[in-house]
């Protein structure tokens, strides 16, 4: 299949979900409306297209000029071996999205570094909580809002388990 | 607050925490354990022990400032963190680098993945009780790294691959150095083969503990030998090469059933592979080209003398800069646009080359990528080590994000132990090859 097939292929499977196809360095982007995320990747999960593995989740902070965070995505389709980058935005006053976690087993711990730094929900994850800083910090550090070097206020020992 | 496995605990079994003060733990990892006396009926892991704010900070920093913070990403393996920044910047900036440059790149690779592969065997045996496998490796890793510090400077925190090419040529003894590394290695996988292959206790430990899918590791985003051992013959440097990849002979190991002893086995026929790549590797690097114009002098004499007439000879240089004469540095880093730290040779003797070193460091200048988004992955020591940089125009990363290889290796780890024993998190835990620098970020 190649780029351009593909692309014309993921567009009739996917139908208005798709916003936008681009091209950054190489990379082919895709831009999903954020209401069909979950739709979008379970479609590009399967054949023909087999997306089969989640390479990685990640945030880009927009907020303070366009109101908005940016979720990235990065498929790998192992039997066609290429990758796909997959974006959506959610608005920066109340972000969410959908989750994951039931298409690939590692978005469980990807959304939850995403909710860690960024503060996006992830209504349907079975577990979403902080996992890289600890419970009792204030803030999400990757927000731009969020100043360098802030110092924490201090938090009570935990509990023996 | 209580955590999940507080919440979903039965009445009668017993809660223990394993780590992070547990030598098998590396310091870094938190395991809670739901026990039925031996046996495991629940486990959360906690992460995030060794968070120290990578992302942020280089958000923070220049382009070029950043980059020894990828040193300390995989510290066992810091060449190929540096090698993995260095080329997504290279396609976003869209700079060729080298040939000399590629085939050094990719012998510091290959030295750094073998290297890699000796820690965490060497810690996995050590936790099983084979105390002389840990010294055996640690032996053949100090050779490796003595090639390293030779050349680098440094034996972990390196920053020896910059964005454009090297920094500096190989040492003039290089080849002995790598020649002995790679004598010593085999010699040590050799003695470590014949000490575990075989051995009943590490057979009863490895063998049919801590079995993965193909579909799970698939699933849980799984790369390197992790995956590898569960028989998807997946590498980056066959999937989309690099470097000069595509020109040398190797193979790509796998293992049948995803157990304890298939990643341990990978990993030993990756370190054979990754030797026969040094050698060829080292046919292809040809002898550094002799340096041109007879005699050196000092800086200021350079200055003085060039005020009335072309400065005779070459200037001289500070020991530590061995290697980056500008002679050298012609065939090792790229000349396209201000991409590497200009020659100090006209930094120190001119004012021109003065001025292009200022522009080069100051703030807002240097090294400014076109805006947009890039993604760039290489095959590090865990897997596929990849960098998500978002450039904005600016001097610093909009955003910078690196796909640790192990993060999605550890998240599997709850599922490996459940109904397992006690004693099979060990050599569970410790074939996953956790390097908490960059787990953690």
């Amino acid at each position: 299949m190649g780029k351009e097939a593909l692309i014309e292929d993921i567009r009739t499977k996917l139908g208005r979900a798709v916003e936008a196809v681009s091209d950054s360095f190489g990379d082919t982007v895709l831009t999903v409306r954020s209401d069909s995320l979950r739709s979008a990747l379970a479609g590009l999960r399967e054949r023909p297209f087999d997306y089969a593995v989640l390479l990685d989740i990640t945030c880009v902070d927009f907020a303070a000029g366009e109101g908005r965070f940016e979720l990235v995505y990065h498929l790998y389709s192992l039997s066609r071996n290429v990758r796909l980058r997959l974006k959506t935005s959610v608005p920066a006053s109340d972000p969410a999205a959908a989750s994951a976690s039931g298409l690939w087993k590692n978005a469980g711990w990807l959304e939850r570094e995403v909710f860690d730094m960024f503060g996006v929900r992830f209504p349907g994850h079975p577990d979403l909580k902080r996992i890289l800083t600890y419970e009792g910090f204030e803030g999400h550090p990757l927000r731009k809002s969020y100043p360098w070097r802030l110092a924490q206020p201090r938090i009570p020992l935990k509990d023996k388990l | 607050m209580q955590t999940r496995i507080q919440r979903e605990a039965r009445p009668e079994s017993m809660l223990i925490n394993m780590g992070p003060s547990h030598p098998a733990m590396h310091g870094t990892i938190r395991i809670m354990l739901e026990l039925d006396a031996e046996r495991i009926l629940n486990a959360e892991v906690e992460v995030g022990y060794l968070h120290r704010g990578f992302e942020k900070t280089c958000e923070n920093k220049t382009y070029f400032n950043l980059l020894p913070y990828t040193d300390r990403l995989n510290y066992v393996s810091p060449l190929i963190n540096n090698l993995g920044y260095a080329m997504t910047m290279e396609k976003m900036l869209g700079v060729a680098v080298p040939e000399r440059a590629q085939l050094i790149r990719v012998l510091m690779s290959e030295l750094s993945r073998v290297s890699d592969h000796l820690t965490c065997l060497a810690a996995m045996a050590m936790e099983c009780g084979a105390f002389t496998v840990f010294l055996y490796m640690m032996k053949a890793r100090e050779f490796l790294w003595d090639t390293i510090e030779f050349t680098a400077g440094a034996r972990m925190t390196t920053s020896y691959i910059r964005i454009g090419g090297v920094r500096a040529d190989l040492h003039p003894d290089w080849r002995a150095s790598l020649a002995a590394a790679v004598g010593e290695t085999r010699k040590v996988l050799k003695d470590v083969a014949g000490l575990l292959d075989k051995n009943s206790i590490f057979q009863g430990r490895t063998r049919g503990v801590g079995v993965m899918s193909q579909e799970d590791a698939l699933s849980y985003g799984w790369t390197g030998p992790c995956l590898r051992s569960t028989g998807v013959p997946y590498d980056v440097r066959k999937a989309s090469p690099y470097l000069v990849y595509d020109r040398l002979k190797f193979e790509v190991p796998t293992g049948e059933c995803g157990d304890n002893y298939d990643r341990y086995n990978v990993r030993m026929r990756e370190m054979e592979q990754s030797l026969r790549l040094l050698e060829q590797i080292a046919v292809l690097i040809p002898e550094a080209p002799p340096l041109t114009g007879g005699l050196e002098i000092e800086p200021a004499e350079a200055i003085r003398v060039s005020r009335r007439q072309k400065a005779p000879g070459r200037v001289r240089l500070s020991p530590n800069l061995e290697g980056s004469e500008k002679d050298r540095l012609a065939g090792l880093m790229t000349s396209d646009g201000p991409v590497g730290v200009p020659p100090k040779e006209d930094t120190y003797a001119t004012m021109e080359g003065l001025i292009s070193h200022f522009l080069f460091f100051m703030n807002g200048k240097g090294i400014r990528p076109p805006k947009g988004d890039v993604y760039f992955s290489v095959e590090g020591g865990n897997g596929e080590v990849g960098f998500y940089i978002v450039s904005d125009g600016t001097d610093r990363p909009y955003r910078l994000h690196l796909r640790a290889p192990c993060f999605h290796v550890v998240a599997a780890l709850e599922q490996l132990i459940i109904g397992r024993l006690i004693a099979d998190v060990i050599p569970t835990f410790g074939s996953m090859n956790m390097i908490g620098g960059e787990l953690d970020r």
